[in-house]
Order: structure tokens, then C-alpha cells, then sequence
């Protein structure tokens, strides 16, 4: 009974959650966070079941309303999908359990609306990975980044300016989508994923077919924020509440990298973007400028969030540089990437989170001793995710530069194994930047006084828990990189490539 | 493939773990000092323990092998303690004992702060240095090589002075700008070899390999693994980081760090390229001048120092470069010789380095100049000095003349009169930088006496025991495990595989 | 090529309604008056949609017993109007959205001009 509606119960869960959190609200804000944190806890074990028995017995198809598709909707529970969908599902979960007190100290009074609408996000993350069908991927689209839009713009004073940003270039990103949809079906009169994808390959390749191909390509990448189309990416992570950035960094806008390979290797066919269109190769150009301006932009920053946020540009530089190679190497770096980047940005995200929650704030020039003294856990979390981000084995981030490095070199690309390594350089240069003023400046004597006098030293259990969790994951997601590789990720890679 | 057997065993990845299991109880006992020291013993001792249980398979030539997980798929996380690990184990993992002793003097003599750190860092290094030594494949390698890089970043700026923290930044530019090129090295072997397993006589013997490729290849290993060795123009870290407390100099940059880079080489040399490959190329002339220079040049950068810990480190860079050039002879004389100097040079050097930390520690004196007659003070201190310096000038009976006897051997084999000239120049100028320091120490009178007298017994003990190795090791060779045995039967191993 | 104009003329007027909303979203100062812009940007894909369904002497998917039932050419096609409903709740919550952040904006920073808030949040 259960088994056949799996491809509907992980965004279903969100939705029904996102609805349940204002009625139970009435009768206090403290019921809103269990609510949400069981809800998420859910659609974890539902999300992995559903991995294992797609694992086991192939794709699931759901067809909505019993009408079949070409002509109904359909969600669609394969490889990619619930691979996906258990990533965004175990990272919301360990971002949640860690929510609680942060929640509280950025949104106050505004916890019930806040946790519905991060359900809802979820429901708009979840449904862009395991819907079939492309319009019901914009709906999915609009809903997440309408919630996203909403809960970037509770955090600091400048935030809902930053929001405002955002909504702008993610709804020019959107509507450009929603163009390149309108022809393509008005090129094949279907909507459908696997209709179009045996409907493609038969018609010529007219100017409609480009156009529309462009136009989709380019409205996902602004959603994905690949250089250079990242500008709202750096003032939205930064002014948003810790939560809120800790859950958009890590998924939000590997969503958009999972639409990109979607669309360029299982609804358009992978040859069509590599040998009919420049696509592959102008990707992979502005991801390689991606990855370098993003690190030398994150060496020049001086608060922690703002780096970080920049450091993601850079970041989404190697998933778009996987993509746009797109090799069977090249793709299994770029989803690795979409892993590990996902485990290491939440784990600093939510350091992050904790010194804001104990110092007060996050500037990096303020950083020193007193922080290692009071926070040993929480830095040390911080150390492993930046030497994981560094790429120094056999931590997680290490594995997905080497398929992409592989990949290069496979495709005689020498300039990419050149961007990737310097970037790791880069990346050296401004996580060293942060450790070397944590573990090695004395702290000030008044300051000193201030954090005593202060009595909140490490963040509690609750938070402290997931934070290590994550860091910890990264020398498991490192070390046993080729299981994951082997049974999962080749398993869902398109054919034909 | 060739004559090496191999057998199944976990005690390599005992011999790599035990260090690593020893950090959480390192950690954890921090507030109990003596506790936390008897973890970092008898890891050590325990270490050793393992590391010797290989040693009479690598006599007969067998090798110890592991194979854990993929690392990527067809690569695995494997260990093989073939007769180069054992032997590079061998000596780092002894010599640490030593050294954890003398650390214990050191530290408590300095009351240094933030001591758990310290042996917590120490022990992931030599776990690094042993996962080195015993890796299968290049991977593997890489993965340990990195793990060191970062681990030894604590102990160059553990004394947190403004010196100490922009060596450290120094020493991480060279080391990560290392690494990646090492990434990228290793990338491209296995994209064009579809392997990256060490294979005496050379994974890349068999691959077609254009001249450009071949010659872009090199230099990047050259270049990944010979920062840590230290050869010309790539050494610099090396004196910089002197501004870390002087076991970890002695240690690590005598042994266990620099000793990596140096094994790196022989690795490319001997296991990836093999001696075909090189010479086919002309790779082997590129080495022999890259290391003869580095010899001769840092023997004269040695004369100029006044701080007695540069000087050695300048003399390091040099001894360093007579192991890559044994290598680059690619003759059995000299290969042997140049494996057999990793041995030799390690106990001569961690001697001179002990003392240098003793001198220190006791009398806080870091300068040659102000070393008149402190001889009289610290008579074993200076005596093992003595015979350190002794062996580094190639003077028998110590061991430094025994690995230089067959270095310039190898070079005659050959017909490399240049080598054998820098060898023979190189002697005289060891000679020259160090003899003037035991001329001071024994023969001046010092200005004032100061009467604080020899180091604790911690620190002695240890210094006068490697000395006493040192001059063990040059009179019978082969009175340990048959020490040199190994070494040779490594040279027989590389240079009759690449004929295979 | 005027027949290629005339042809295509309610395509031209869509395009150029891109275009005016585009321009007013990237480039017009006033905050307001970039969602001005998002909005005809939106109606102009609304407008692309619907213009893809007509068809010649096509009339309302509703039965008519005038008209044959089985001959599609005779109705239009119904499922772009149906998913710019869609699309257009999508786009009012959007402008919702968008306004309740300029409210938000407004009260903190008492200005709506682009330029000023960047160099206040500075």
C-alpha cells in the first residue's frame, strides 16, 4: 500500500507539515519545532527506503490522479532522484535537529511561520528532485524559492533587501525557464521527462530547439547561481538567519545543479548539449571562472558567512565544471561534489551559526584564541569541514576534485586541472586565514573577560551534535567514496554519454 | 612479476594505526601529564614492535600486503611492506622512540605550553610516515603525504611566536603547493597507466609515452615530492621551519618528513618510472644536477650560518640530495648507498639535533658563536655532537663514511666523475661547517661558566644512545636485522625488475 | 518579410513586452518599478502560452453541438491556458511576496531607491 505511493510521500510529508505547523501553533509556539523536526525525521526514513528499493527493483513511476502520463503528472522515484532526495532529507534533518536555539535567537516571535515555511521549502526542494514532469518542476521551483525568498528575509537588517534581490533575478531565472518550455512544447505538444526524451531526439535542430534549450539552461543556471549570474548569492547567505542560510547553502542550489543535469542529459539527450550546442563547453568556462573568482572574492572577505557564501560560488564552479564536461568521470565528480559540498557547507554553515549564537557575531578580524578556548568542539568541526573543503585526504572533498581532475585530464582539458588545483590553493589560503586567527592569536585580555563574564561557553548538545555529525560524515563520505561511486552514482548516470 | 613474494597481513595496518589510536587517549588525558606521556611510549615502542615483526619477511623478500577499501574505483586503500617501506619504517619508527623521550625532556625542561597538542600531532606524523612507507599504489601514498603536510603544521608553529606562524605559512604554501602538483601527477599516471600500484622497475616501464608527456610527468613528481626533499630551488621551508621546537626539527625534519620526500623520489625513480624509463629520457642527468647543486650549494648556505639549528637544516638539505643522487646513479653501488644514507643520516642528524635541543634547553644558547667551550659542561652532549659531526664528514668507522664509500662507488659504476667529485668536495665542506663548531666547544674557553651543566637525563640518554647507533651501524651493518641486506636486496629488486 | 512580420505579429508584441519587463527589471532604480517590470515580464509568458494554443477558426474546448466532437482542429488547445493558471497564481504569490519584502524594506530603511539602500547597507 505504502510502497506504491513512495515517489509522493517525501514532498507530501513536507506539505502536511507545512500545513499542521500553524494549527498546532495555536495552541503554542513551542509545538511548532517538533512538529517540523518529526516531519523531517520522516521523510528521512521514508527518502532512504525509497533509495533501497530503487536500488533493488528499479525506477518507480507515480502517476497523479491515475491519469497516465504523457498526459498526467507523474513523479518519478530513479537512482538520481532518490539519491537526491535522501541527501536533502538527511541534511534538513541534521540542520533541524541543530535549529532550535538559533531559530529563537534570529526569528523570535516568528517561529511558527518560519518552520511552516521551511517545510514548505522543503516540499518545493523535494518536488523539484522526484517530479517527471517540466512544469510541475517550475511550480516546484517557484515554491521553494518563494519560501526561500521568505525565510532569507526575517534575518538581519539588511536582509529583506537581499531577499528582494534574490526574488528579482530568481523570477528573471524562472521566467526564462518557463520561455524555453513554452517552446519546447509548442515543438512537441508534451511536458512529460521520458515523452520528451524519446520525442527529442527525433526532431531537427531548428532554432525553437535551441532557443528553447538556451533560454532553460540559462534560467537554471540562475537559480544555481553559476558565474556569472551568482550576484544575489553572497548578500542573501549573509544577512540570512543561520538556519536559513545553513539549509539554502548546502541544498538549495544543488537543486538547481540537479535540474541542469536533468534537463542537458535525460530530457534533451547528452550529445545534444556537447556536439549540436557549444552548451557543455560554455559551462564549463564559466564554471572554471566560477571557481576561481569565488575563491579569490572568499580571501577578501572579512565576515565568516560572507566568505563562506563566496567560497559556494566557487563550489557550484565544480559541479557546473562536472556538468558541462560531462564525461561518465566528469558527472560522477559532479554529483560526489553535490554530496560532499552539501555535508561540508552544512557543517560550516552551522559553526557558523554557533559562534554567532555565543560570540554575538562572525567577523572574521574579530576571531582569536578565546574561540578555540570555548568552542573546542565547534571549531574542531570548522577545521575538519575547512580541510575538507581544502581537499587534503581522505576527507570527503578530496575525492570529488580527483574524478574531476581524472575527467580533465581524460579530455586532454589541462586548463581545468589547472583551475581545480589552484583553486584548492586558494581555498588554502582563505580557510587558513580563519584557523590561523582561532588556534594561534592570543586572545585579548578584554576580551578574554568579556566570554567568561559571558557563561554560555560550547554550544549545547543539541547543536553541537549535528555539527559533528556532519564533519564526521565527511571522513566516512571520503573513505568509502567508492562504494557510493560504484553502487549508486553509476547507476544513475545517463546512457549513452 | 618478479621475485618478491607477497603475503597477507594486517600488520602494516596495525603498524600505521597504532599511532593514530594513541591521539583520543592523548587527547583525553590531557590533564594527567604523565599518563598522556606513557600513551605516546608505548605507542612507540609498540609501533616499533609491529614494524620489526615485518622485517624477516622483507629478508627473504617477501612482502606484507593489505588491502582495506576502494579509494576510487580500481584503487584501493592498500598497504604493501615491501623491503623499502620496512626499511624506511624501521628507522623512523625506532628513531621515534628516541625521540619521545628526549620530547618528554625537552618540553618539561621549557615548560612549554600546550604539550597535548604537541604529542597528539606527533603521533598522527608518524602514523602518516608509516602509512608512506608501507602504501601499495600512489594513492595511497598521496592520501599519507597530505595527512603529513597537515599534521606537522601544528608542531612548526607550535611555539605561536610571529616567526613561528609565518614559517608555518611558508612551510604550508611550499608543502599544499606540493601536494596538488602531486595530485595532478598522480591523475595522469593512472589515466595513462590505468594503475598507480609501485612496481619495482616502474609502473610506466610497459606505457608508450611521448618524450613531452613523459618529461611533463616528471617534473611534476619531481616537483610534488622533492619540496619535501629539499632539493634546489624547492628547500626553503626547510631552514624557515627550524622555528619549530627542536625534537620535532630533529624528527621530523631529520627524519620523518623530509625523509618522505626523499622516499617519494626513490619511489617515482625506482617504482613508477623505473630505472628504464629515466634513462631513456635522460631523467637520471636532470637529477644527478639538480642534486648534485643542491650538495654543494647548501653545504656553502651551511658555512654562512651563525644559528646552529640553520646550519644543520642547510646540512640536511645536502645529505638529503646525496640519497636522490644514490638514486639518480641508478647503479647498484650507488643505489644502495643512497638508501642506506636514509639510515645513516637519520641517526647522525637526530644525534646533532638532540644536541642542538640540549644546548638549548639548558643553557638557551641558539648561536655557534656563543657555544666557547661548553664542552666542559656538557661533556656527552658535546661528545655525541662529536661523532655525529664525525659521520656526516665521512670519517670511518661512523656510519656516514660507510653509505659515502658506496655512493661514490655507484658513481664510478657510472662513470659519473662529477658525482664522485661533488661527494668528495662535499666532505671537505661538511668537514669545514662542522669542525670549527666542536673547535669552539672543546678548545675555547668560555667567558663566563655558567654551571648549569648537562640536560636532564631524558635528554641525554637519548642523544648519546643515537650516537652510539651511529657508530654501531657503521662498524657492522648488518648487526640489526641485517640492515644493509635490505638495502641491497631493494637495489636488486628496482634495477633487475625494469628488465623484466 | 512583411509577410514575416505580419505573421508573426502577436509574437512581436510578446517580445517586446519581454523586453519592456526586462528593462524594468534590471535597470530601473525604484523598486517598485522593477516588479512593474517582473509583472509584464510575466504576462508576456502568459501571453506566449495562450498565443501557442489558438488556432484558425478554433473555438472554446466546451461541447458544441454545432461542431464535430471528434476534429481537434476545430477547438483549441486547452492545456496552455490551463497551465498559465498555474502560472499566474504563481506569479501573484511572487508579487506578494515581493511586496510584503518592499514593506519590510521600506520600514527599515525609509527608501525604495536602489542605490541609496546599497550604499546604506554598506
Amino acid at each position: 500500500m505504502i510502497e506504491q505511493h513512495l515517489p509522493l510521500l517525501v514532498p507530501f510529508t513536507y506539505l502536511f507539515s507545512a500545513l499542521m505547523i500553524p494549527l498546532v501553533g495555536i495552541g503554542g509556539r513551542r509545538y511548532a519545532y517538533p512538529v517540523a523536526l518529526i516531519a523531517s525525521l520522516l521523510a528521512t526514513l521514508v527518502s532512504v527506503h525509497g533509495l533501497t528499493v530503487v536500488l533493488r527493483e528499479g525506477a518507480m513511476r507515480y502517476a497523479f490522479g491515475g491519469w497516465a502520463p504523457p498526459i498526467g503528472i507523474e513523479f518519478v522515484l530513479d537512482p538520481l532522484s532518490s539519491f537526491l532526495s535522501v541527501l536533502l532529507t538527511c541534511v534538513t534533518s541534521l540542520v533541524l535537529i541543530h535549529a532550535r536555539r538559533s531559530v529563537e535567537s534570529d526569528v523570535g516571535e516568528k517561529e511558527i511561520p518560519f518552520y511552516s515555511v521551511t517545510m514548505l521549502l522543503m516540499t518545493g526542494l523535494t518536488g523539484i528532485v522526484l517530479t517527471g514532469d517540466l512544469f510541475n518542476l517550475f511550480v516546484f521551483l517557484e515554491i521553494s524559492s518563494l519560501a526561500g525568498y521568505a525565510i532569507i528575509a526575517v534575518g538581519e537588517k539588511p536582509a529583506p533587501v537581499a531577499a528582494f534581490r534574490y526574488l528579482i533575478l530568481g523570477t528573471i531565472g524562472a521566467t526564462m525557464y518557463l520561455i524555453g518550455l513554452a517552446f519546447l512544447y509548442m515543438l512537441t505538444g508534451s511536458l512529460n521527462m521520458a515523452d520528451l526524451a524519446s520525442i527529442i531526439p527525433q526532431l531537427p535542430l531548428t532554432p525553437p530547439l535551441v532557443v528553447s534549450f538556451s533560454m532553460m539552461v540559462v534560467g537554471v543556471a540562475l537559480k544555481m547561481a553559476l558565474f556569472p549570474m551568482h550576484g544575489w548569492l553572497p548578500d542573501a547567505y549573509t544577512y540570512a538567519p543561520s538556519t536559513a542560510s545553513a539549509l539554502l547553502a548546502p541544498i538549495g542550489t544543488k537543486v538547481a545543479a540537479y535540474v541542469l543535469l536533468r534537463l542537458m542529459f535525460f530530457v534533451f539527450q547528452p550529445s545534444f548539449g556537447r556536439d549540436m550546442l557549444p552548451v557543455g563547453d560554455v559551462l564549463t568556462y564559466l564554471a572554471a571562472g566560477g571557481i576561481l573568482f569565488g575563491s579569490i572574492f572568499a580571501i577578501a572577505q572579512k565576515e565568516l558567512k560572507r566568505m563562506l557564501a563566496f567560497s559556494s560560488v566557487s563550489q557550484i564552479g565544480y559541479i557546473a565544471l562536472g556538468i558541462g564536461l560531462g564525461s561518465q568521470l566528469a558527472l560522477t565528480g559532479a554529483v560526489l561534489h553535490i554530496v560532499n559540498h552539501a555535508f561540508m557547507k552544512a557543517a560550516l554553515f552551522l559553526v557558523a551559526g554557533n559562534t554567532r549564537l555565543v560570540v554575538g557575531h562572525s567577523r572574521i578580524d574579530q576571531f582569536d584564541g578565546s574561540l578555540r578556548r570555548f568552542m573546542p568542539w565547534s571549531m574542531a568541526a570548522f577545521t575538519v569541514a575547512a580541510l575538507s573543503m581544502i581537499g587534503i585526504p581522505p576527507l570527503a572533498g578530496f575525492f570529488s576534485k580527483w574524478y574531476l581532475v581524472l575527467a580533465g585530464i581524460e579530455q586532454s582539458a589541462w586548463w581545468i586541472v589547472v583551475v581545480i588545483l589552484l583553486s584548492s590553493l586558494l581555498s588554502a589560503v582563505y580557510f587558513f586565514r580563519v584557523l590561523e586567527r582561532i588556534y594561534l592569536r592570543e586572545p585579548s585580555t578584554a576580551g578574554a573577560v568579556e566570554y567568561e563574564a559571558l557563561d554560555r561557553k560550547e554550544v549545547r548538545m543539541s547543536m553541537l551534535v549535528p555539527t559533528l555529525t556532519l564533519s564526521g560524515a565527511l571522513f566516512i563520505l571520503g573513505l568509502f567514496n567508492s562504494i557510493i561511486v560504484t553502487k549508486v552514482i553509476h547507476s544513475m548516470l545517463p546512457l549513452g554519454l | 612479476m618478479s621475485s618478491s613474494e607477497l603475503y597477507s597481513s594486517t600488520l602494516p595496518l596495525l603498524a600505521v594505526m597504532v599511532s593514530l589510536a594513541a591521539v583520543p587517549l592523548i587527547l583525553l588525558s590531557s590533564k594527567e601529564p604523565n599518563l598522556r606521556e606513557a600513551w605516546t611510549i608505548s605507542a612507540a615502542v609498540l609501533k616499533f614492535v609491529l614494524v620489526c615483526a615485518l622485517v624477516p619477511g622483507a629478508l627473504e623478500n617477501k612482502s606484507a600486503v593489505m588491502s582495506l577499501i576502494d579509494l576510487s574505483p580500481g584503487v584501493s586503500l592498500a598497504f604493501r611492506a615491501d623491503p623499502l617501506g620496512v626499511f624506511f619504517a624501521t628507522i623512523a619508527s625506532g628513531l621515534w622512540i628516541f625521540t619521545s623521550f628526549y620530547s618528554i625532556g625537552y618540553v618539561r625542561g621549557l615548560q612549554e605550553e600546550k604539550q597535548t597538542r604537541y604529542f597528539a600531532s606527533f603521533a598522527v606524523c608518524l602514523s602518516a610516515t608509516i602509512g608512506i612507507a608501507f602504501s601499495a599504489n600512489l594513492l595511497t601514498f598521496l592520501l599519507f603525504y597530505e595527512i603529513l603536510t597537515v599534521a606537522t603544521y601544528p608542531l612548526v608553529i607550535h611555539k605561536e611566536t610571529p616567526v613561528a606562524i609565518s614559517a608555518g605559512r611558508k612551510y604550508l604554501a611550499y608543502t599544499l603547493t606540493a601536494g596538488v602538483v602531486l595530485i595532478a601527477a598522480t591523475a595522469w599516471t593512472y589515466h595513462v597507466a590505468g594503475s598507480l600500484d609501485f612496481q619495482p622497475g616502474g609502473l610506466l616501464a610497459g606505457v608508450d609515452l611521448a618524450p613531452r608527456d613523459a618529461s611533463v610527468l616528471f617534473l611534476l613528481f619531481l616537483a610534488g615530492v622533492g619540496v619535501k626533499a629539499g632539493i634546489m630551488p624547492l628547500h626553503s621551508w626547510l631552514p624557515t621551519a627550524m622555528a619549530a621546537p627542536t625534537p620535532v626539527s630533529a624528527l621530523l625534519h631529520a627524519v620523518a618528513v623530509v625523509k618522505s620526500g626523499v622516499f617519494g623520489v626513490i619511489r617515482v625513480v625506482g617504482f613508477v618510472f623505473g630505472p628504464d624509463v629515466m634513462q631513456r629520457f635522460g631523467f637520471d642527468t636532470l637529477v644527478l644536477v639538480l642534486a648534485a647543486a643542491t650538495i654543494i650549494l647548501a653545504s656553502l648556505l651551511a658555512l654562512t650560518q651563525d644559528n646552529l639549528k640553520k646550519r644543520l637544516a642547510y646540512s640536511t638539505v645536502g645529505h638529503l640530495s646525496y640519497i636522490v643522487l644514490g638514486a639518480a646513479l641508478l647503479s647498484p653501488s650507488g643505489f644502495t648507498g643512497g638508501i642506506y644514507h636514509i639510515a645513516t643520516h637519520a641517526t647522525m642528524k637526530i644525534t646533532l639535533f638532540f644536541c642542538a635541543g640540549a644546548i638549548y634547553v639548558q643553557h638557551h644558547k641558539e648561536n655557534i658563536s656563543e657555544l666557547n667551550g661548553i664542552a666542559r659542561e656538557m661533556p656527552w652532549t658535546m661528545g655525541a655532537f662529536t661523532v655525529g659531526a664525525l659521520g656526516l664528514a665521512g670519517i670511518p668507522p661512523i656510519n656516514g663514511f660507510f653509505s659515502k664509500w658506496y655512493l661514490a662507488t655507484g658513481a664510478l659504476e657510472a662513470n659519473q666523475f662529477v658525482a664522485l667529485l661533488v661527494l668528495l668536495l662535499s666532505g671537505l665542506l661538511n668537514a669545514a661547517y662542522f669542525f670549527p663548531i666542536v673547535y669552539r666547544a672543546y678548545f675555547r674557553m668560555p667567558e663566563q661558566n655558567h654551571g648549569h651543566g648537562e640536560a636532564s637525563l631524558l635528554m641525554v640518554v637519548p642523544l648519546v644512545c643515537t650516537a652510539i647507533l651511529s657508530v654501531v651501524f657503521g662498524l657492522a651493518p648488518n648487526l640489526f636485522f641485517g640492515f644493509f641486506h635490505l638495502a641491497v636486496s631493494i637495489t636488486q629488486s628496482v634495477l633487475s625488475g625494469g628488465g623484466m | 518579410m512583411i509577410e514575416f512580420i505580419q505573421g508573426y505579429y502577436a509574437y512581436w508584441a510578446i517580445v517586446m513586452l519581454m523586453l519592456i519587463g526586462l528593462y524594468g527589471m534590471l535597470l530601473k532604480r525604484n523598486l517598485v518599478k522593477k516588479l512593474i517590470g517582473m509583472t509584464i515580464l510575466q504576462a508576456s509568458v502568459i501571453l506566449l502560452f495562450v498565443a501557442s494554443g489558438t488556432k484558425w477558426n478554433g473555438t472554446v474546448p466546451i461541447l458544441d453541438a454545432s461542431r464535430s466532437v471528434d476534429d481537434p482542429a476545430l477547438y483549441i488547445n486547452p492545456l496552455p491556458h490551463t497551465l498559465m493558471l498555474t502560472a499566474i497564481v504563481v506569479g501573484v504569490a511572487t508579487l506578494g511576496v515581493a511586496f510584503a519584502l518592499l514593506i519590510s524594506v521600506y520600514r527599515r530603511y525609509r527608501t525604495l531607491d536602489e542605490e541609496t539602500l546599497l550604499k546604506q547597507m554598506q
